[in-house]
């Protein structure tokens, strides 16, 4: 194992976001709060509560699994797509690293950095909201394996993508309308019978409630299979790059 | 001398279906610098991105230092540094950096002293905290040559490295590599430059159309190639060559001032002892004689047009 190559990726791929942290910071900290205004403050004045908890503190787990989904995906699709892009990759192929290095660098960064942002969201929300956390181990659990989860399916995403268009093709097309439908805004619960069915077919589902109970204790789908939900994606995305490994596909002509 | 690189029957077919490489067996000597020539298009990236890792071999075997690229590829890659064509660079990196990350890259532990002698013997000291994009070309090729020899590497690929650089630079390149050829560095450049591959090479090898038409020592191979000519230039111009000299291989340039003999210089006999008596006896009286080596660039163009014939 080349630690130090992971090291040296890992470190490279934290500069540039050190290099721009006031954005990295600043951005999710103004969304956050535009998130309240408009959904906590402006709707959620008209909606009670949902589950005994208030609508501004409800939306705060599926605020904050958005954005560390999106993040994660774009940090670590960008981070290996570039040096695609500008050919600097011919470096990380022709050094003594496997692919699991350069995975372990990048998807490890872009995790990183999601979960950074996750917390600089958390402790936005506590401004706007009382906020408790009833599970903090397994809110702490959930989180870091949806960062790492989806750090893994960018970097999956930056290896296929061929241009800039196909990098955001999936996080635009499938990522978000998930994410939105996914109970992040709602409880499933809310929705007619047909939708509430409907809905199960969408994964971020399992995500957000599960993520949901480990702060409120209250969720849309058992806890369990939340889990194994989870960790079934996590696992999926490791094969899928296990085989990008074996096969050298996208990378190696 | 022991082999460094060992290629044996390497081919490359691309995904496109053309096959740049066709079968190249080819050794180079540990400590030897080994000039690839070849135009564009015959294969020479090609060839150095498959020994380096950057593409896949069809078929064929590539040994460094003894072990196998794809089998062995830790070891073998930990041996080299590779200086691409292009010039592939983060924009927003400092170069100081750039040169450590290449460094942890291959393996290495942060190294500040070797690093900080790199950068000087490239005369990039001053320019350690400077982003990439603010370096000008031939600055920026020296940063892929630092990071190149960051993990001291044994073996060295420079593809084109003087392409588009300026006289001085060049002649810095030039010094660069005879200092690494000191240290021990096996060196192999691709070059357009024939008089580069005179100036620095231990020996050159000729590709073209993915085949690797020789490699032989310089030194052998320009004298085995080549042409010698002779001119005689004479005190009053002539209207022809007279008939006495009929017999040799002579022309008649310059207007009439002068005549050029050519001969091999890897003959017996050259027959410039006889020329020169034979002349004098038609009366012609010399004003001076001197003599001409054909340059690696015509041996070269002549190679090409065999192997096009
Ligand atoms: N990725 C690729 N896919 C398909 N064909 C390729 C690819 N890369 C190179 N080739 C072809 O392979 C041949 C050899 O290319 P290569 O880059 O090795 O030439 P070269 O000798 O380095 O030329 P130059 O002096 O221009 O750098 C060329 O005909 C080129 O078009
Ligand atoms: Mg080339």
């Amino acid at each position: 194992m080349n630690f130090q190559a992971v090291k040296s990726i890992y470190y490279f791929e934290m500069a540039r976001f050190f290099r721009t942290l006031l954005q990295s910071f600043v951005s999710p900290v103004i969304s956050t709060s535009l998130y309240f205004i408009v959904f906590g403050t402006a709707i959620g004045s008209r909606i009670d509560q949902i589950e005994g908890v208030s609508y501004g503190a409800f939306i705060v787990p599926g605020l904050i699994m958005l954005t560390v989904m999106t993040q994660g995906i774009s940090n670590a699709s960008f981070g290996i797509y570039f040096p695609k892009f500008i050919g600097t990759i011919y470096e990380q192929l022709s050094a003594p690293v496997n692919f699991l290095e350069i995975v372990l660098g990048y998807a490890g960064a872009a995790a990183t950095k999601a979960l950074f942002i996750g917390l600089v969201i958390l402790g936005t929300s506590a401004f706007f909201v009382d906020l408790s956390i009833q599970h903090p181990w397994a809110m702490a659990g959930f989180l870091i394996l949806t960062c790492v989860s989806f750090a893994l399916f960018g970097f999956i995403i930056g290896i296929w993508a061929k241009n800039f268009e196909q990098l955001q093709l999936i996080p635009l097309l499938v990522v978000t309308p998930l994410v939105f439908l996914g109970g992040s805004f709602y409880s499933v619960s809310m929705l007619p019978p047909i939708w509430q069915k409907i809905t199960l077919f969408n994964p971020v589902v399992y995500l957000v409630s599960g993520f949901r109970w480990s702060f409120f204790g209250t969720a849309d789908v058992p806890v369990g299979l939340s889990l194994l939900a989870i960790a079934g994606f996590c696992a999926l995305c490791m094969v899928v790059v296990w085989i990008i490994f074996r096969t050298g596909w996208r990378l190696r002509s | 001398m022991t082999a460094m690189v060992e290629i044996s029957e390497l081919r490359k077919t691309y995904q496109s279906g053309f096959e740049a490489l066709k079968g190249v067996s080819l050794e180079i000597r540990e400590g030897e610098i080994l000039a690839l020539l070849g135009p564009n298009g015959a294969g020479k990236t090609t060839l150095i991105s498959a020994i380096c890792g950057i593409s896949v071999p069809s078929s064929g075997t590539i040994r460094v230092g003894g072990y196998d690229t794809i089998t062995d590829y830790r070891a073998a890659r930990k041996l080299i540094g590779l200086v691409p064509q292009e010039i592939n660079l983060e924009p927003f990196q400092k170069v100081i950096d750039a040169v450590r990350f290449s460094r942890g890259l291959f393996g290495c532990k942060r190294d500040d002293v070797y690093v900080e002698r790199i950068l000087r013997q490239l005369s990039l000291w001053d320019k350690r905290d400077a982003k990439i994009m603010e370096l000008s070309g031939g600055m920026k090729r020296r940063v892929l040559i630092a990071k190149a020899l960051s993990h001291e590497p044994r073996v060295l690929f420079l593809d084109e490295p003087t392409a588009g650089v300026d006289v001085e630079l060049r002649r810095d390149m030039w010094d660069i590599v005879a200092k690494l050829k000191a240290d021990g560095v096996t060196i192999i450049l691709t070059t357009h430059y024939i008089e580069e591959a005179e100036a620095i090479a231990d020996r050159i090898g000729v590709i073209n159309k993915g085949e690797l038409l020789l490699v032989e020592e310089k030194t052998a191979l320009m004298t085995r190639m080549g042409r010698k000519e002779l001119v005689v230039e004479l005190q009053e111009p002539v209207e022809s060559l007279p008939e006495a000299l009929s017999g040799y291989d002579l022309d008649l340039i310059e207007e009439g001032r002068a005549l050029r003999y050519t001969y091999d210089t890897s003959a017996d006999r050259t027959g410039i002892t006889k020329l020169l008596s034979d002349i004098s006896a038609t009366g012609l009286v010399l004003r001076d004689i001197r003599t001409r080596q054909s340059s690696l660039e015509e041996i070269f163009v002549g190679l090409l047009q065999e192997n096009a014939a």
